[in-house]
């Protein structure tokens, strides 16, 4: 792995962010961001099933055969899933009442899926360890900081709007636009930058 | 009587009062991804209602007459997936041999059925945590789906305008849509009033 691939994986949670880029596993972000406890651990639990998943399914990726390597991987992804659950479950059981529900979908989270479809499958073990890290880490900021804006909103204005489904969607949208335009302005700068570069360095 | 009631507000709450999409945010993924046309909407909706029934009674069978006697029930997420899978793929099989022209208007969408939250969350919520009888969970299977295909389809009518409008630049796609949901969320907000209990 060279210094270069490996930045590029390392950084993959940021520019390429599950959440805000991609724009995949939108269900637990939403349904599990109403207050930072629930965003904070169902982000750890989907971080720790990611990496595993990334690291077995690497390690496994010549002896899958390519006919029924979807099945396979949702069944090793389920595995991990049941794992969390009875350790949440038996330590953690108030934990377990609030997000117990999105544990069992993270089996379905289509962050998951699609980095074992699209990295894991492809790439040595280490590589897709730093893979999983880095997008586990980019999903655990967003929701955390989706979950943190939600309380905080929930605090100032009162329950019933922010803390709901209804809340989870608005927030995220001008979150999503916020976001874009932070990126077309980064972009902008960087266009308006290049030629005064080039023109010092001649 | 009281059954007929119960089974009534099972309907009711599955469809409108407890929408699975827009008010407990299960499904969303293809509730952004696939509501782009309205008949797209349509051939997916109906195609998750029909998975999610089937695959809620099989689920309840399997966990009631397999997984509970046996004392395995922490298996549940597996064997519920891998039920769903199978399921998906035999629809896959069966549309493709006797209804080609349904099979590709439904094209990479039926494949995506079994990532769908909407399908693993209802087996898991009507099976295990409401432990419902058999008749219950498969009318709350139906009753979701139909939810979901009318939240599907009320999007895909509103985002064919929307895409004639002219949405500000960060606003495009993504963050429009799900504004457009909030919103939506909000009006189905006020059906949580009903109440036939």
């Amino acid at each position: 792995m060279t210094k270069d691939e490996f930045k590029k994986t390392a950084l993959g949670g940021l520019t390429n962010n599950p959440v805000f880029v991609l724009v995949l596993g939108m269900c637990p972000t939403i349904a599990k961001s109403d207050n930072i406890i629930n965003a904070l651990s169902l982000g750890i639990c989907t971080a720790f099933v990611l990496v595993f998943s990334n690291v077995i399914i690497s390690a496994l990726r010549k002896v899958i055969p390519d006919k029924v390597h979807l099945p396979a991987y949702i069944i090793i992804i389920a595995s991990l899933v049941t794992f969390v659950q009875m350790i949440v479950k038996s330590f953690m059981p108030e934990l377990n009442d609030s997000i117990g529900a999105f544990i069992a979908l993270i089996t379905v989270n289509c962050i998951i899926l699609g980095r074992a479809e699209s990295f894991a499958g492809k790439n040595k073990v280490l590589p897709s360890f730093i893979d999983g890290l880095s997008m586990g880490l980019g999903f655990i900021v967003s929701i955390t900081l989706l979950g943190s804006i939600r309380q905080l909103l929930t605090m100032a204005f009162g329950s019933g709007f922010f803390d709901k489904t209804m809340g989870g969607f608005i927030v995220l949208g001008l979150l999503m636009a916020a976001f874009n335009r932070i990126f077309d302005a980064v972009k902008q700068y960087r266009k308006r930058r290049t030629p005064l570069i080039e023109r010092e360095a001649v | 009587m009281d059954y007929f009631i119960g089974i009534v507000s099972i309907v009711i709450s599955g469809i409108l009062t407890n929408n699975i999409v827009l008010n407990q945010s299960i499904g969303i993924c293809p509730f952004l991804g696939v509501s782009k046309k309205t008949q797209s909407a349509v051939g997916m909706g109906l195609a998750v209602t029909f998975v999610i029934t089937v695959s809620t009674s099989v689920c309840w069978l399997l966990y009631s007459l397999v997984l509970e006697p046996l004392d395995i029930g922490y298996l549940s997420t597996i064997a519920f997936i891998l039920v769903i899978a199978s399921l998906v793929q035999l629809l896959d099989i069966v549309l493709k041999k006797t209804s080609p022209t349904l099979y590709n208007s439904l094209g990479v969408y039926l494949a995506l059925i079994t990532t769908n939250c909407a399908v693993l969350g209802t087996a898991n919520s009507a099976v295990i945590l409401d432990s419902l009888d058999f008749f219950q969970s498969l009318m709350t299977g139906l009753s979701i789906g139909l939810g979901f295909t009318v939240a599907l389809i009320l999007m895909a009518g509103i985002r064919e305008k929307q895409a004639l409008y002219d949405v500000p630049r960060p606003f495009a796609g993504f963050p429009i849509a799900l504004v457009t949901a909030g919103i939506m969320a909000m009006a189905f907000y006020g059906f949580s009033g009903l109440s036939f209990v």
